[in-house]
């Protein structure tokens, strides 16, 4: 019985780093948070308790309707192009062979390890409407391309496509999931006669959904909080005056401004409490959803 | 079989992914007036616009900053998550599921929420202004690392760690001298993550640093752009030799530990 104390007691000691950060760092932080969003606090002048004000204002202010839009309709681009296009590359990759694939698998993930402030960059010189390399190669297909950068419609859109040059970890994921496919399972269905369509249907797509059902889930919780590209191609000091409108506004964009641009840490945490909200919500929904197509193989 | 057509198919592919390098670096080393042509190679070589970034810009500094931090931020969450991880793994005590789950659901978490509180945690210690906000909650541990260790860690046999209870080793030594030499890959793989994901962060940076002589290179290449791009003096050769300058560590990094960095995505994937 001492001995069990004593043991718990050492493991208590272990945990201690974690525990105190939980509290200190993110227990703390989260209550704290919701008690700043009820009142005006900006560091500077002293703190006025303004009730559900900011959550009021919040729903009126129309900067955050556009950058929320935003957001999502870019998350929601995001996302499935993805998932659609690391799996084709991993199905291609699996086909190729174990050497080759290593060589390929290697060279997609380079791109991942770029930081985003460079990824912002690239994104404006290469998608530049009149000298960039995508609107040259759109143009040799006789495809008058858009000024991906400067016109509004066409921004998320581009950012986009950019976002899929950092696609690699999630073909590593999937690929890892292929692997630990059983072959027999291909054999046993291509021996029933079944089309390489039905096969991919019937025993690939069930057999890695918990991989798809992942990165999913972690690809749109970061979908939703992109900020170092869009804030480095489109915002700060300088910039921000020659881009008035507000079509590349990405809702942690705002939150940032809100909070350490303009002070009001108040409202900015009203803001934050917002995007949780809708982080839980998002997840809540593809979780409820997965349990129709997640196959896990314990049950 | 007919492998070669998936050969074919996956060069193509390559050359989507690689092209972005090539051509970053090559309009890096073109004059002003060629940066845009996209030529493959550049018709005249401008190695000065290194020198003129090097000049126009503390480059030095900020990269300095960016290993210091980075560094920082690696080895301490390294050391506490493995700690905590060990604490997960080798006790059974009362509320241990409860709290694996915990740490568990904070991987969730978006770090948007807690952004403010944390910056006026630091405020309040007087360290705002200074490079401690960007690696010191690490000392903590975080939820991924703790999670990818402790599956290390059950993976060893018990038996050795009875064997060396028996023979008088306090819980500690289990832990240093037993468990870390054993799971050296998963530590690894946490280091060269956090490398990683320390050396790319500009939100921490654009929060925290206000001294240009504190900033780390991604908060740098933002100063840099804004000066020298489209807003400023579009001189974009220099802004282009400062993005090199800013991925290039990171693609070395890669490089030297590669299998680490393929590993440890891969298994991400499988607690899925």
């Amino acid at each position: 019985m001492r001995l069990r104390r004593r043991e718990s007691l050492a493991a208590y000691g272990f945990l201690s780093p974690w525990i105190v950060g939980f509290l200190v760092f993110m227990a703390g932080p989260m209550a704290a948070s919701f008690v700043l969003s009820l009142t005006d606090y900006d560091v500077l002048t002293s703190t006025e308790f303004v009730g559900g004000n900011n959550y009021r204002e919040l729903l009126s202010d129309s900067r955050v309707r556009t950058s929320m839009a935003n957001t999502l309709i870019y998350t929601v681009l995001h996302v499935p192009l993805t998932m659609a296009v690391s799996l084709a590359l991993a199905l291609v990759l699996i086909r190729a062979g174990r050497r080759s694939a290593g060589i390929f698998r290697t060279i997609f993930y380079v791109p991942t390890v770029t930081p985003k402030v460079a990824v912002g960059v690239l994104f404006l010189l290469l998608f530049n409407g009149q000298v960039g390399l995508v609107g040259k190669v759109l143009g040799f297909a006789g495809v008058n391309g858009p000024d991906w950068t400067t016109d509004g419609p066409w921004i998320k859109p581009g950012l986009v496509l950019m976002s899929l040059w950092s696609l690699g970890s999630t073909v590593i994921i999937y690929l890892a999931a292929l692997q630990n496919v059983p072959r027999d399972l291909y054999e046993a269905a291509e021996m029933d006669g079944a089309s390489p369509w039905a096969r991919f249907r019937a025993v690939t797509v069930p057999m890695i959904s918990g991989s798809l059902f992942f990165t999913l889930i972690i690809n749109t919780i970061s979908g939703v909080q992109t900020f170092d590209e869009v804030y480095t191609a489109f915002y700060g000091s300088a910039n921000q005056q020659t881009y008035g409108n507000d079509a590349a506004l990405f809702y942690v964009v705002y939150l940032f401004q809100e909070a350490f641009q303009f002070l009001r840490m108040g409202y900015a945490s009203a803001l934050a409490w917002l995007l949780f909200l809708v982080i839980v919500v998002i997840t809540l929904v593809q979780v409820r959803l997965s349990r129709r197509f997640v196959y896990y193989e314990s049950e | 079989m007919r492998r070669w057509i998936w050969w074919v198919a996956l060069a193509v592919a390559s050359v989507v992914f690689l092209y972005p390098f090539l051509w970053l670096v090559s309009a890096s080393l073109k004059p002003r007036p060629e940066v845009f042509d996209n030529a493959l190679l550049p018709h005249h070589w401008a190695p000065e616009n290194y020198a003129s970034i090097w000049s126009a810009a503390p480059v030095l500094t900020w990269l300095v900053n960016s290993v210091v931090v980075a560094l920082a931020a690696a080895v301490t969450v390294t050391i506490s998550s493995a700690i905590v991880a060990f604490g997960f793994a080798y006790f059974r005590f009362p509320g241990r599921n409860t709290l694996f789950a915990l740490v568990v659901g904070t991987m969730m978490l978006p770090g948007a929420v807690t952004m403010i509180p944390t910056y006026l945690i630091w405020n309040e210690l007087g360290l705002a202004a200074t490079q401690v906000p960007l690696w010191a909650t690490n000392l903590f541990g975080s939820a991924f690392y703790i999670f990818l260790i402790r599956q290390f860690f059950l993976g060893l046999p018990r038996e050795l760690f009875e064997a060396a209870r028996v023979d008088g080793a306090g819980y500690w030594r289990l832990f240093w001298r037993l468990a870390v030499p054993l799971c050296k890959p998963a530590l690894i793989v946490s280091f060269v993550f956090e490398l990683r994901a320390s050396w790319s962060d500009l939100l921490r940076p654009l929060i925290y640093l206000r001294d240009p002589a504190l900033f780390t290179m991604p908060r740098g290449m933002k100063a840099i752009l804004d000066q020298f791009g489209q807003a400023g003096e579009s001189r974009w050769e220099v802004v282009l030799a400062g993005a090199v300058l800013t991925t290039v560590p990171m693609i070395v990094a890669f490089f030297a530990c590669q299998r680490y960095f393929v590993e440890g995505v891969a298994t991400q994937g499988r607690k899925g």
